[in-house]
């Protein structure tokens, strides 16, 4: 690529690009902190249970849209790529979406049906979180390894399904120390602790594999300016860990500053974004398709980034508002 | 079975199931605005009531629509992968507007919506409750944009096989877009019209009507009775809209096979697509000519002058009769019930109506569908009418996954939709809360709590 064709349309799929990531990193936040919640409920009492959900009643639908909105930019920006992932993802997709539908309704049967039938949908809330989040580690752990079929590839895969659960479960429980108080937030503590050594190795783990497994992502990292350049990532995201080690730990201080582990906590899932988006850069699909193949016709993108430019502020603007709404501890939730 | 067949046949099932939600909520969404501010002008507690109960039925339907919503954004990529390289320069933006403009616009303040009215002024629930109302139809605008394209494109042009945009606005506006939108919002009103009429009949039978039951009766049984010819009158425009545009589609939904004037209006017929005839055909004379030129002896189309390139006959024909048969249906019982209606409350209408009323709550879904399939399946053996087969867009995905999937979905599907009517009728044959109901409920202090269902 050379600087003389730098042009609009040159940047065109660019934009898309960190509007893509934008969209996942704000996903995996948001719907990360309320499938985390899904996965804590078997270990809540029944009234917890209610609480718990709750707290993420007026929200959950939302932060699914923000997937909605990142695999639609794969579709609208990059066609070509949209295709090949979600071709050799076909099986964990349909794995994830199932999971999300369950998850979903459970959402909204578990206390419109029969009182008899909310345990069963208590089970399925579980149960579709576990099915996703498992479901979108594995297909993390294939993209990042470029979809290839190879046998250390796929324990590779493995391992980061077991690890994005336990981020998720970490980013719920501190959700949790945010919204609720008593005896369910101490719970909450103890469900972050539980979780925090789990998202710590399985971040050093995939930060040490990857790597290891693709020759692009080595040379990016490991050659000289860029590794001091880059430090500051890792770096941060131990300091981070450790800080929200130490947060923790005292049950007084997390009641008088509840709002500082989910800070943390949403700051290490960004840096873990951070590192892995720069190792793959500028491929869409690792080693085989460049965003700039991907890519749909200039005039095409241009058309939706007028969309784009004005919409995504607006929508800043009223999630915004909705946060604000139902700021504070969550209360009894009511329809009316 | 190969890829292709089962591709196809999950896209129709998910798709289905879709499009079940959106019928409801789009329609619903005004209902409650309705309700909701009828309950603000008259301060009638029944308009409350009856937000509320419907209220819950709505966050069901859009809980329901969101998670098949977000199956049928995957479903482009997983089972039409060579759609999306052919035609993503126009689907894709056509597809990103409605998530930017409506998407989160209704996710978002469907939470305000539902559990805000105690933190927010009335007036900013109100707006809320209009915004995601709006949001349903700015969504059903966009993709029906797209899907309109498909069957009518223009404003594109093609080099090396794949789709270019040379203008947005016709790409939008396109000749069958503002039939097709309209029939559908009136197809979700009429949907809604017959839910909250039906439900209410069932309540009304099973004694458990309240000061709402009847109100809402009537409001839904009077907005049928004058939407229902609107669309049937705009149900045939789109006819004559299609008859211009996609001709073979008319002569499989009327079975004409051989090209002929003074053509009859079959009512029944078992069309035969082997012998190209139909069997047991019985019609009104002069009656297709009569519809579809405006002329006792016109001349229409058939079968024979496009070889190869028609779609099956069979499924059109009756997928065609059974949406006009409960257009005709929804008429006679709407008409009907708003005359006895002059001198009758509702509670007091003859039990057979209200019977009937209670069956067809879900009509609206049937004749939903089966006009679905009457535009889908009449778009083949086209997936961009005219211009681009199915079979060139090959499923890239062996079929035993694509089976494997699909008989997951279909079981999720079916368990889900029975859940849904299960629970509608449960909340229906509940007495009516007086207060609001609650989700879930957790004292202030983390320690009493109550929770009622
Ligand atoms: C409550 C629902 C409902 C009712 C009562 C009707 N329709 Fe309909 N019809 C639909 C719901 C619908 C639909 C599901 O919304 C479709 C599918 C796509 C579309 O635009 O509307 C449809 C499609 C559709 C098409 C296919 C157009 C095409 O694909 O090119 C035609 C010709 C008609 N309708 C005509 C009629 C007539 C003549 C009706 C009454 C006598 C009628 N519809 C009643
Ligand atoms: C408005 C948005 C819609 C779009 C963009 C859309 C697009 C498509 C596409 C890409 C296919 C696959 C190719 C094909 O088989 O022709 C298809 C087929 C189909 N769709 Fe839709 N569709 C839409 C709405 C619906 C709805 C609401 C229904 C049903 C309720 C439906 C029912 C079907 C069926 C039954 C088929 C299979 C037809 C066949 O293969 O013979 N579609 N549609
Ligand atoms: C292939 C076609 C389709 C795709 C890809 C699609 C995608 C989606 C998605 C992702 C959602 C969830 C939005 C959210 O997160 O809030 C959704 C909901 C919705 N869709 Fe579709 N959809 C399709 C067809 C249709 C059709 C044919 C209609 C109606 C004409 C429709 C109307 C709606 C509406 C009104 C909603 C709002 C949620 C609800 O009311 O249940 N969609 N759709």
């Amino acid at each position: 690529m050379t600087f003389d064709h730098v042009t609009l349309d040159h940047f065109l799929p660019v934009i898309f690009m960190s509007l893509m990531g934008f969209a996942m990193l704000v996903y995996v936040i948001l719907d990360g902190y309320d499938l985390g919640v899904g996965l804590l409920l078997p270990r809540a009492s029944d009234d917890e249970k209610d609480m718990m959900i709750s707290s993420i009643g007026p929200f959950w639908d939302a932060n699914e849209t923000w997937l909605v909105l990142g695999v639609g930019i794969l579709l609208i920006a990059f066609p070509k790529a949209y295709g090949v992932v979600l071709t050799a993802l076909y099986l964990p997709v349909t794995a994830m979406l199932c999971g999300l539908i369950l998850r979903g309704v459970a959402f909204e049967f578990r206390v419109k049906g029969k009182a008899h039938h909310k345990q069963l949908w208590n089970h399925a809330f579980f149960g579709g979180s576990l099915l996703a989040s498992m479901a979108q580690g594995w297909m993390l752990g294939r993209y990042i390894t470029g979809l290839a079929p190879d046998t250390a590839f796929l324990v590779f895969a493995a391992l980061v399904a077991l690890a994005l659960p336990a981020a998720y479960v970490l980013l719920g429980a501190s959700w949790l120390i945010l919204k609720t108080e008593g005896a369910l937030q101490i719970k909450a503590l103890h469900w972050a602790r539980m979780a925090w050594p789990a998202v710590a190795v399985g971040m050093l783990l995939i930060s040490l594999a990857t790597p290891w497994v693709s020759v692009t992502v080595r040379e990016r990292w490991f050659t000289l300016p860029a590794f001091f350049v880059l430090l500051p990532i890792p770096l941060s995201t131990v300091a981070a860990l450790f800080e929200l080690a130490f947060c923790l730990r005292g049950e007084r201080s997390a009641s008088h500053a509840s709002h500082i582990p989910i800070m943390l906590s949403a700051y290490i899932m960004m840096m873990g974004f951070f590192g892995l988006a720069y190792s793959i850069y500028p491929f869409v699909v690792m080693d085989r398709i460049t965003l700039w193949q991907a890519a749909a016709a200039p005039a095409s993108l241009k058309f939706i980034l007028v969309g784009v430019a004005v919409t995504v502020p607006m929508i800043g603007a009223y999630t915004i508002f909705a946060y604000r709404t139902f700021s504070g501890k969550a209360t009894k939730l009511h329809y009316g | 079975m190969d890829a292709l067949v089962l591709s196809r046949l999950q896209f129709a099932a998910n798709m289905t199931f879709h499009i079940l939600f959106p019928a409801i909520t789009i329609g619903l969404g005004w209902a409650l605005l309705l309700f909701r501010w009828r309950w603000l002008k008259t301060k009638d507690s029944a308009w409350l009531t009856a937000y509320r109960f419907w209220t819950q039925v709505f966050a069901i339907s859009f809980g329901l629509g969101v998670v098949s919503g977000l199956t049928m954004s995957f479903q482009f990529g997983t089972n039409w992968p060579g759609f999306m390289e052919r035609v993503g320069n126009i689907a894709g933006p056509l597809l990103g507007y409605e998530v930017l403009t409506a998407f989160f616009l209704e996710a978002s303040f469907l939470g305000v919506m539902l559990f805000g009215q105690s933190r927010v002024s009335e007036r900013v629930h109100l707006a809320a409750t209009f915004l995601v109302a709006i949001g349903t139809t700015i969504s059903a605008f966009w993709i029906l944009a797209l899907n309109s394209w498909m069957q009518t494109p223009q404003g594109y042009e093609i080099i090396n096989g794949e789709f270019y945009a040379r203008s947005w606005l016709q790409i939008i506006f396109n000749p069958s877009f503002p039939f097709r939108l309209v029939h559908m919002l009136l197809a979700s009103s009429l949907t809604v019209c017959f839910l909250l009429a039906g439900v209410s009949a069932w309540q009304i039978l099973r004694r458990r009507a309240n000061a709402s039951t009847g109100r809402v009766f009537r409001t839904a049984v009077t907005a049928a009775a004058i939407i229902i010819p609107i669309q049937i009158f705009v149900g045939d425009l789109h006819g004559l809209n299609t008859l211009e545009y996609q001709p073979q589609k008319i002569a499989a939904i009327e079975g004409i096979w051989h090209t002929e004037h003074d053509v009859p209006l079959l009512l029944f017929a078992m069309p035969n697509e082997r012998a190209q005839t139909n069997k047991y055909a019985f019609g009104i004379p002069d009656g297709s000519s009569l519809i579809l030129t405006h002329s006792l002896h016109g001349e229409v189309r058939g079968l024979d002058q496009f070889p190869n390139a028609h779609p099956p006959v069979a499924p059109l024909f009756w997928a065609f009769r059974i949406m006009v048969g409960t257009a005709m249906l929804m008429l006679a019982a709407s008409w009907l019930a708003v005359w006895l209606l002059r001198k009758l409350a509702p509670e007091d209408l003859p039990r057979p109506l209200l019977r009937l009323f209670a069956a067809m709550s879900f009509a609206g879904w049937l004749a939903t569908v089966a006009g679905w399939y009457v535009t889908e399946v009449g778009r083949q053996p086209f997936i961009v009418y005219g211009l681009l087969r199915i079979s060139e867009i090959q499923a890239r995905v062996p079929a035993s996954h694509v089976a494997v999937t699909l008989v997951a979905y279909l079981a999720i599907y079916l368990f889900l939709i029975l859940a849904y009517i299960g629970v509608i009728r449960y909340l229906a044959e509940k007495p009516a809360a007086d207060e609001a109901p609650l989700i879930g409920a957790v004292g202030a202090d983390g320690s009493t709590l109550e929770v009622r269902t």
